[in-house]
C-alpha cells in the first residue's frame, strides 16, 4: 500500500503534542507498589498538568495493556475516570502483546488522520510485577469436583484425592511469554535469530553494556527530566528513575552469567535480556484543528506506520521487516533514519534485525530486491539504552520508544526517525517520525 | 465527571408514597409538616421546616407535630411514615436558639414537659410507626425517630446524639429510649462522646432496623408496615449488662473516661447521664421522667451556656465565608513547599474534593506528605475507591506546573522574607486571571510581603494552623492593597475547605499568635522562677486549657515558639518578657520540642515525661499566665486586628482551644468584669513588671 494514494493525499496530519511516562521500576519477586492503571494515572495527571485542557477536550482515550489485572477490567477506561477526564469521552484498552503501547499511538494517528476525532490520548501501561499466580489446570479441576461433591463421603472422597502438588503455581507471565504455537519462550527465538545471524555471546553481551551505560548517561545529563515523572506510593516512597540500570555493568561481569533459556550451550541470559518492570507511557495525539483550539505546540508529526507479520520462532527480526518496509515506502534509506529506537527485547534479536538488513537472503525474501539496505549506523540506535538497561513493561515499551524518540530528535535537532519492536507471536509494528 | 444524564434524571429516585411530585404546590394545614393518606391508607407525614435548607425541631415544629398525632389518634391510618423532604438530613436536632429563652429552671420544665408529652403521644400510637432518614439524624431529631416502632436507614445516612458538646445530654426522651433499644454500652457510648454513627454502626448496633439503599425502600418500608422487619435481638448480655451491679460497676468506667476529656467541675453533663441511667436503668418510664430535671438543671448551667454560646459562635465564624458576592467554587489548588503545614494543607484540600498540585523541591518530602495524606484518609474511614480518588487528585508537582491552572496558589515556604518573594517573582507571572496568592505564613508582616508583587491585589493571607486536618480555625490576613474579590475568595474558599474565616489585619503575630506568644513566655519566666513545668501545666489545665503552656511550646517547637516571640518584639510596641538565654540556648542545641525527643520535657513515643508529684505554685499563678493573653487580647480589639469580641472569643477557641466552657477569653473577661482584670492586671505590673500594664482598652471598651 502506498502513502502516495488520493485517500492518503487527503488525509489530515496528525501530531505529537507532548507524553510523559513513569520510571520503569523492576519487578522484585512481589507485587509492586502500583497495579497497571495506578501507573497510567500517576504519568497522566502529570502530563495533562503541563496543558490547559478542559476535563472533555479529549475525544479518545485508548491505552494498551497486556497482563490486565482482574480488578481493573479496561484499564484504559477507569484510567480516563481516576484522570478526571470526562464521563462522556470513550476508552479502550488494547492488546496486541508486545506491541500494544504503539499500537494505541497507531489507532489514535488513523481516527485522527481520517477526520473522526481531534484529541486523543495515547498510552501503554503495565504492570508485570502483578501478573497472577494461577492454579494447574490438574488443581482447578480437582477444586471444582470438591464443590460439587454434595454428600459428606464424595466430599471426603475428593479431599483424599488431593496432590501436594496442587499448591504449586503456575507464573502467569511465563506462560504469556511462551509461544503457544511454536512452543518456545521468547528467549528461545532469540536463540534462534543469534544462530541465524551467527551472533556471538560476546557481542550480546557487549550491546548489553552500552545499553546500561547510554542509559545512565542519558540520566546523569537530565535528558530525561520532562520525560519521566515521578511515581509516589501511598507509603510516600518514591520512585524517580527507572531503577534497573547498572551504571557498572561491564562484559566481564556479563560474561560470568549462565544462559537462562536454553542451558548450557546457549547464549542468551538475564544481563543481554529486558527486564521485567512495571510502568506505563502516554502521548497526546492532535489534528490541527485541535492545536488551535487548544494553543497547544506539536513537537513532532506522523508520517507513517507500518505493522507485519513472519513466523513467530523469529519474531525478534520483525523490526527489520517493518521498519525496513517503512523506510523504503517512504524512499528512505537507512541514512536518511537521524535516529532509530529498536525496542531491546533481547541483545541478539537487536543485532540479527541489525544484520539482517544486510543480509541479501533476508533482504530478496522481505523487499523483494536483490540489494541489502546496508549497515545500520549504531551511533543511531537506542541512543539513550533501552529495555535491556530499563525493562521492559510489555504493553508500554511500544508508547515509550515513541516517546523517546520524539524528545530524542528534540534534542539532537534532528528530522526523522523510526521507533520499531517486535511483538511475541511473531509480529513488528514501526512509526515514522517527523519533527515540526 | 459533568453528571449531565444523572443530573438530567435528579430527584426521581428519591421515594415520597403520595407526595410523588413534591414539587406541586400543596395546600397543608401546617407549615412544616404535610400529612397525605396514600392508596392503601397509610399516612405520609413529611417533615419540611419552612424556608430552610435543615429541618430542625423547634416550639413551631412540635406544636404542630401534636396537632398533627392527635388527628392521626381520632382518624387511625393503616400505618405511619414519618419522612423529611430535605435533600440532605432527617432533622439536624433541637433549636438551639431557644434554649437561651429559657432562663429559669421552672420555664424549662414546662416546656420540656410538654415535648415530652407529644413524644410520648408519638410513641404509644397504635399502629405502626416507621421513620424513614436519609442524611444527618442528629439530636432531637434522632429521638423524634425513637418515637416510631422502626427506623429505616438510607445508605449514607448518619446518626449522633451531639447534646453532650453543649454541656447537655439529650431531653426529649432520647436517654431512656436509646438505653432501651441499644446496648447500654453502645448508647451510653454515643451520648457521652457525641460522636456520630455510621449508617452501618447503626445497623449493627440496632439503632436502626434495616438499612438499604433508596431504590429498595418501598419494599423495605412494606416489609416493616407488615410486620416482616424485626429489631435486632439482644441475648442475655443485654439484660446483665443492664442489671444494678453491672451498672455500678460500668457506671464507675464510664466516669474515668469521661473525666479525662472533660473534667466534672467543668462539664457536669457526663456525670448527670452515668447518674440517670445508673439510677433508672432498669425502669424506662422512671428515666422518662428524670431525664427531665436533670436536662433543665443542665441547661441554665454556666457552662452549658458557654458552649451553646461557643455554637453560635462557630456559626458565626461559617457565616463570614458567606459575602454575598457570587464566588465559584474553586477546583485547583497549587501548593508550594511540602512540609508540615504546606503538605497536610495540600493533604487536606484533595480530601475535600479539590485537584490540588503539590510543589516541592525535593520528591522525597512530596513522599511524605503523600503518606500523611493516605494515613489521614484511613483515620476519616474512607474506602479504598475513596482513598484513591483523594489520592489521585493529590498530584506532584516538581515544576510549577500546577500553578498556571490553580483558582488559588497558597506558598507554604520556610519564613523567610527573601525565600517568599523569590517564589512569589517565580510564581506569580504564572498564575490565571482571577487566581489569588495566599500566603501561609504565621509571623511576616503582609504589608512586607506585598512590595515587590506585580499586582499586590491578590496576595491574602490564609493561616492555617497546627495540625491542619483537626484545628478548624483559618485566619485570613489582610493588608492594605487586598483588593475586595481577593478577598472575599479568600473567606469563601476557607468554607469551601470547611474551615472556619476569621479576617484579621496583618500586622505581626495576627491575632492567634500574638495573643499566645505572651503566656507561652511567661510560662518560661515562671520556670526561671523555680516554678516546676508541671505545676504551671496544671494550673492552666486547670482553668480549662486543653493542654499547658510549657506542653504546647514543646508541640509547637521552641525554634517556632522563639522565632514569633523575636519577630513581635521587633515589630510591636507591646512590652513582652525577654526570651530567657537558656532558652536560646536550647534551641541552638537542637532541644526545640517534641519533634526533636527533647525541650522543655523530654519527649517519648510522641508523649512528655511529666513527674507524678509536684509543688502547688504561687497563687496567682493561673492569673499570672492568663492575664497576659487576656491583655493582648484586648490590645488586638483595640487596635482592631479584629473586628469584634465575637469573632476574637470564636477565634482564640477554635484556634488555641481556649476552655471552651468559659466561653471566650473576651466573655471570660467580661464575666469577671473588665475592670476587675484591670486592677489584677496593675497589680501583677507593680509586682512583676510592665509587661502586665494593663492595655488601654480595659477602660474605653464598652463591655
Amino acid at each position: 500500500m502506498s502513502p502516495t494514494t488520493k485517500a492518503a493525499e487527503r488525509a489530515r496530519p496528525v501530531y505529537l503534542v507532548d507524553g510523559a511516562r513513569t520510571p520503569f521500576i523492576k519487578a522484585r519477586g512481589k507485587p509492586g507498589p502500583f497495579s497497571p492503571v495506578d501507573l497510567a494515572v500517576q504519568s497522566g495527571r502529570a502530563l495533562l498538568q503541563r496543558h490547559a485542557l478542559p476535563s472533555n477536550a479529549f475525544d479518545q482515550v485508548i491505552l494498551g495493556c497486556v497482563n490486565v489485572i482482574a480488578s481493573e477490567m479496561n484499564p484504559a477506561r477507569i484510567a480516563a475516570l481516576r484522570l478526571g477526564l470526562s464521563e462522556t469521552t470513550p476508552a479502550f484498552t488494547m492488546q496486541i502483546n508486545c506491541g500494544s503501547g504503539m499500537q494505541s499511538i497507531d489507532t489514535a494517528y488513523r481516527y485522527i488522520r481520517e477526520g473522526r476525532q481531534d484529541l486523543v490520548l495515547a498510552g501503554g501501561t503495565e504492570a508485570l510485577s502483578h501478573a497472577p499466580l494461577m492454579l494447574t489446570p490438574h488443581a482447578t479441576q480437582w477444586l471444582a469436583e470438591l464443590g460439587l461433591a454434595r454428600s459428606l463421603p464424595a466430599k471426603l472422597k475428593q479431599l483424599s484425592s488431593f496432590k501436594l502438588n496442587y499448591l504449586k503455581p503456575v507464573l502467569s507471565l511465563k506462560l504469556g511469554l511462551t509461544d503457544p504455537v511454536v512452543e518456545l519462550n521468547m528467549g528461545q527465538t532469540a536463540e534462534v535469530v543469534a544462530n541465524l545471524f551467527n551472533i556471538s555471546r560476546q557481542e550480546a553481551d557487549e550491546y548489553a553494556v552500552a545499553s546500561h551505560l547510554r542509559l545512565h548517561r542519558a540520566q546523569e545529563e537530565g535528558w530525561l527530566n520532562n520525560e519521566v515523572v515521578p511515581l509516589f506510593a501511598p507509603d510516600g516512597s518514591v520512585f524517580s528513575e527507572d531503577d534497573g540500570v547498572r551504571p557498572d555493568s561491564a562484559v566481564e561481569k556479563l560474561a560470568k552469567l549462565r544462559p537462562v533459556f536454553e542451558r548450557p550451550y546457549g547464549k542468551v541470559t538475564a544481563g543481554n535480556s529486558s527486564q521485567i518492570t512495571d510502568g506505563a507511557s502516554w502521548l497526546m495525539l492532535a489534528s490541527e484543528e485541535a492545536l488551535e483550539k487548544h494553543q497547544l505546540t506539536p513537537i513532532a508529526q506522523i508520517k507513517d506506520s507500518e505493522w507485519s507479520g513472519l513466523e513467530p520462532e523469529i519474531m525478534g527480526l520483525g523490526p527489520a521487516v517493518s521498519a525496513g518496509r517503512l523506510a523504503l515506502r517512504n524512499k528512505m534509506t537507512l541514512d536518511d533514519i537521524d535516529l532509530l529506537e529498536l525496542n531491546e527485547a533481547f541483545a541478539a534479536q537487536v543485532l540479527g534485525c541489525l544484520k539482517a538488513w544486510n543480509d541479501p537472503d533476508f533482504c530478496q525474501a522481505v523487499f523483494n530486491s536483490d540489494q541489502v539496505l546496508g549497515q545500520f549506523d549504531t551511533d543511531k540506535l537506542n541512543i539513550d539504552g533501552g529495555a535491556i538497561s530499563m525493562g521492559h513493561p510489555v504493553g508500554t515499551s511500544g508508547n515509550r520508544i515513541v516517546l523517546h524518540l520524539m524528545n530524542a530528535l528534540k534534542r539532537n535537532n534532528l528530522k526523522r526517525g523510526i521507533a520499531t519492536q517486535c511483538i511475541g507471536g511473531g509480529q513488528a509494528g514501526a512509526m515514522l517520525i517527523e519533527l515540526v | 465527571m459533568n453528571g449531565i444524564i444523572l443530573n438530567s434524571l435528579a430527584g426521581r429516585e428519591k421515594l415520597l408514597g403520595p407526595f410523588r411530585e413534591h414539587n406541586e404546590q400543596l395546600t397543608s394545614a401546617w407549615k412544616h409538616w404535610q400529612l397525605k393518606l396514600d392508596e392503601h391508607k397509610i399516612a405520609w407525614l413529611l417533615f419540611d421546616c419552612e424556608d430552610s435548607d435543615v429541618n430542625v425541631l423547634s416550639q413551631a415544629v412540635l406544636e404542630e407535630l401534636d396537632e398533627i398525632v392527635m388527628t392521626l389518634q381520632v382518624d387511625k391510618p393503616a400505618a405511619l411514615v414519618i419522612r423529611s423532604a430535605k435533600q440532605s438530613n432527617f432533622c439536624v436536632g433541637a433549636d438551639i436558639k431557644e434554649f437561651g429563652q429559657l432562663d429559669s429552671v421552672e420555664a424549662a420544665h414546662e416546656k420540656l414537659e410538654a415535648a415530652h408529652g407529644i413524644a410520648n403521644r408519638l410513641a404509644d400510637l397504635p399502629f405502626t410507626t416507621v421513620a424513614i432518614v436519609h442524611g444527618h439524624c442528629f439530636g432531637g431529631g434522632l429521638e423524634l425517630a425513637l418515637c416510631c416502632d422502626y427506623r429505616i436507614g438510607v445508605t449514607g445516612s448518619r446518626y449522633g446524639f451531639p447534646e453532650i458538646l453543649l454541656g447537655l445530654h439529650p431531653g426529649l426522651g432520647g436517654t431512656a429510649r436509646s438505653l432501651a433499644l441499644l446496648n447500654p454500652v453502645d448508647a451510653m457510648t454515643l451520648m457521652l462522646t457525641g460522636k456520630n454513627l455510621r449508617d452501618k454502626q447503626a445497623k449493627r448496633q440496632g439503632l436502626i432496623d434495616a438499612l438499604v439503599p433508596e431504590r429498595h425502600l418501598e419494599n423495605a418500608l412494606a416489609a416493616a408496615i407488615e410486620g416482616k422487619l424485626s429489631h435486632k435481638k439482644h441475648g442475655l448480655t443485654f439484660k446483665l449488662l443492664n442489671s444494678a451491679p453491672a451498672r455500678k460497676l460500668l457506671a464507675k468506667k464510664m466516669r474515668q473516661q469521661a473525666q479525662k476529656k472533660a473534667p466534672p467541675q467543668h462539664y457536669p453533663a457526663p456525670n448527670q447521664l452515668i447518674d440517670l441511667w445508673l439510677t433508672h436503668g432498669s425502669d424506662t418510664q422512671a428515666m422518662l421522667h428524670a431525664e427531665i430535671d436533670s436536662f433543665c438543671q443542665l441547661l441554665v448551667s454556666d457552662t452549658s451556656r458557654n458552649l451553646v454560646r461557643v455554637f453560635f459562635l462557630q456559626e458565626n465564624l461559617k457565616k463570614q465565608a458567606k459575602t454575598g458576592t457570587s464566588i465559584t467554587p474553586a477546583q485547583h489548588v497549587h501548593v508550594i513547599g511540602a512540609g508540615a503545614m504546606g503538605g497536610d494543607i495540600a493533604g487536606w484540600c484533595a480530601l475535600q474534593g479539590l485537584t490540588v498540585t503539590l510543589f516541592d523541591m525535593k520528591a522525597e518530602i512530596i513522599g511524605k506528605a503523600v503518606a500523611r495524606t493516605a494515613k489521614l484518609c484511613d483515620k476519616k474511614h474512607l474506602s479504598p475507591a475513596e482513598k484513591r480518588a483523594v489520592l489521585d487528585r493529590l498530584i506532584p508537582d516538581l515544576t510549577h506546573s500546577g500553578a498556571r491552572h490553580a483558582d488559588i496558589v497558597i506558598e507554604a515556604v520556610p519564613e523567610k522574607i527573601e525565600i517568599k518573594r523569590q517564589v512569589y517573582s517565580q510564581v506569580e507571572p504564572l498564575l490565571k486571571d482571577g487566581a489569588i496568592l495566599a500566603t501561609n505564613t504565621s509571623s511576616i508582616p503582609l504589608d512586607d510581603l506585598q512590595q515587590e508583587l506585580q499586582d499586590p491585589s491578590r496576595l491574602v493571607g490564609l493561616h492555617f494552623f497546627n495540625p491542619v486536618s483537626q484545628m478548624q480555625l483559618l485566619e485570613i490576613v489582610r493588608h492594605s492593597k487586598l483588593s475586595d474579590i481577593t478577598y472575599h475568595t479568600a473567606l469563601a474558599f476557607a468554607g469551601q475547605i470547611k474551615r472556619l474565616p476569621t479576617p484579621v489585619t496583618g500586622t505581626p503575630g495576627f491575632l492567634v499568635n500574638r495573643a499566645l506568644t505572651p503566656y507561652l513566655l511567661e510560662a518560661m519566666v515562671l520556670m526561671d522562677e523555680g516554678v516546676a513545668p508541671e505545676t504551671i501545666d496544671r494550673a492552666a489545665e486547670k482553668f480549662g486549657m486543653p493542654m499547658g503552656p510549657v506542653e504546647l511550646a514543646d508541640i509547637v517547637g521552641l525554634d517556632i515558639c522563639m522565632g514569633v516571640a523575636e519577630m513581635l518584639n521587633a515589630g510591636l510596641e507591646q512590652p513582652m518578657p525577654a526570651v530567657p538565654q537558656w532558652l536560646t540556648d536550647k534551641v541552638e542545641k537542637g532541644d526545640v520540642g517534641k519533634k526533636s525527643g527533647k525541650g522543655l520535657y523530654v519527649w517519648e513515643k510522641g508523649k512528655a515525661k511529666k513527674s507524678a508529684n509536684v509543688a502547688s505554685g504561687p497563687d496567682n499563678l493561673t492569673d499570672r499566665l492568663l492575664l497576659p493573653m487576656l491583655n493582648t487580647c484586648m490590645a488586638c480589639l483595640r487596635e482592631g486586628v479584629i473586628d469584634d469580641a465575637d469573632l476574637l472569643d470564636g477565634a482564640m477557641i477554635f484556634g488555641t482551644g481556649f476552655a471552651p466552657f468559659r466561653g471566650g477569653p473576651m466573655h471570660y473577661s467580661q464575666s469577671r468584669g473588665y475592670m476587675a482584670i484591670k486592677a489584677e492586671l496593675e497589680t501583677l505590673a507593680e509586682q512583676h513588671g510592665e509587661r502586665y500594664t494593663p492595655d488601654a482598652g480595659w477602660s474605653t471598651e464598652v463591655q
